[in-house]
């Protein structure tokens, strides 16, 4: 939990994600698109893995992967992410954080 | 089939007396033969039909003696005449009943060979149905219950979805008010979210089946992406056609637009890489004997990804659609489901005459 929160609070945009996950890098091409770069990190790869994915679950995210962080606070999975956007409030929220 | 005879003496018989019931019984027997799903009733009819013909006939018989006794006492050329006339129509009739017969006789033939067709398929294991006019029948695979059920309800949908585009025109014609529009609009929200429903249950049972676009007409799937529409797509085609617009939403169904082709890009993106590192995950290792199944089970867990792709498609096409009610008044709405509605209807009817074409021969 802790070192969820202390990774999404590093930069604006994280998203955690999983290596092999085809919809994570859906998300990050459609930030890519909007003009933020986000920090990525495959939870995958990490040795404690497991712990945050448990940790991502309990904050309320619908899907384990990917989890999107906007200025520290979770935004949520795919679905929240393309419903924000096709309601015109994911770029106001990214605004901040352009490349 | 029975034997004409019986019929032949029961209609000789009963020409003399209602030659006319019997002509009109023939004309109903050819309307009635339009196409192959009617036949099978149409086989069990005309026993039924000739049954009850040889009761009016006897009623004939008792009825008429009066009328023919009469007539006796009338010129004789006029009974010549009305005889002639009356072996004219019973021959003219029997000829009609001869080429009814064939035509039932060669519709029972197809019957059967449809019927040991399907036999074939089903034993085989492949899907019956998919899309209403091609004769595409699915991959080979253990008949899928959770398809077979989302294409029933699919055929009930579509009949609900025509049954509310025509209540739409006629009360946007009628110039019904805001409340009662209101209620049609909220009803066919209902209806797509519905739909939405029940591909995400089928996409449980076979995502490959939703992907495709099974379900739908040859010119719906052309346009398909990732089972089902482009939102982008439909709003630049429904746009011009909900006008008069005020600039504040001229410009929110721009952006709108713009919001739905950056969430498509980005989901193509994803797409074009689940391919790739299926294709590689195929493509790995060497097909040895015991090798096999590790691969193979790590390209079974990249497919199972693919459900989420589609339902993601999905929810884009859901939102665009909510989105479109927020930005719209409700005649707008209205107007906007309708030529929505309208339009899907024509591609159906589009790949309806298409597929009935007449083709050039081989």
């Amino acid at each position: 939990m802790d070192k969820v929160m202390r990774l999404a609070s590093e930069k604006g945009v994280v998203v955690f994600t999983k290596s092999s996950c085809c919809l994570c890098y859906a998300v990050n091409i459609l930030f890519q698109e909007l003009g933020v770069i986000p920090v990525v990190h495959e939870i995958d790869k990490d040795p404690e893995g497991k712990e945050m994915e448990k940790a991502i679950t309990r904050l309320g995210c619908t899907a384990p992967v990917p989890a999107v962080f906007i200025g520290g606070k979770l935004v949520g999975s795919t679905n929240e992410v393309m419903s924000l956007h096709l309601s015109g409030s994911l770029t106001p929220l990214l605004k901040p954080y352009r490349a | 089939m029975n034997s004409p005879t019986p019929q032949f003496v029961s209609s000789r018989r009963m020409s003399v007396y209602d030659p006319i019931h019997q002509i009109s019984m023939w004309g109903e027997g050819f309307k009635s033969n339009g196409n192959l799903s009617a036949s099978i009733p149409l086989i069990d009819e005309p026993d039924m039909k000739l049954d009850s013909q040889s009761e009016d006939a006897s009623h004939g018989i008792l009825g008429e003696p009066n009328k023919y006794d009469q007539e006796a006492n009338k010129p004789t050329d006029k009974i010549q005449r009305r005889l002639a006339q009356n072996r004219e129509a019973a021959r003219k009739s029997r000829l009609r009943k001869k080429a009814y017969v064939q035509q039932l006789e060669s519709s029972r033939l197809k019957l059967m060979q449809l019927e040991q067709e399907l036999e074939r398929a089903r034993q085989q294991g492949m899907y019956i149905g998919g899309g209403l006019d091609s004769n595409h029948l699915g991959f080979a695979g253990s008949v899928n219950s959770g398809i077979t059920t989302f294409e029933m309800e699919y055929g009930h949908w579509v009949n609900e979805q025509n049954r509310q585009i025509t209540e739409l025109r006629r009360a946007l014609n009628a110039h019904i008010g805001d409340m009662e529009l209101r209620i049609l609009v909220d009803s066919m929200m209902n209806h797509y979210a519905e739909i939405f429903r029940m591909k995400f249950a089928a996409a449980k049972a076979d995502v490959f089946y939703v992907m495709s676009g099974m379900w739908k007409t040859t010119a719906e799937r052309f346009f398909l992406w990732i089972g089902g529409f482009r939102p982008s797509e439909l709003l630049k085609v429904l746009g011009p056609l909900i006008e008069p617009l005020t600039e504040q939403q001229r410009l929110d169904i721009y952006n709108l637009g713009q919001s739905c082709q950056q969430a498509e890009d980005a989901l193509s993106q994803g797409m074009d890489k689940l391919r790739q590192i299926l294709a590689d995950s195929v493509a790995a290792g060497q097909f040895m004997e015991g090798t096999y199944i590790p691969q193979m089970t790590s390209a079974m867990e990249k497919l199972e990804a693919l459900v989420s792709f589609v339902n993601q498609a999905d929810h884009i096409r859901q939102q665009t659609l909510q989105q479109m009610s927020r930005i719209l008044t409700i005649r707008q709405a209205a107007r906007c489901l309708l030529a929505l509605g309208e339009y899907f209807q024509r591609l159906r009817a589009l790949s309806s005459l298409w597929s009935n074409r007449p083709r050039e021969p081989a």
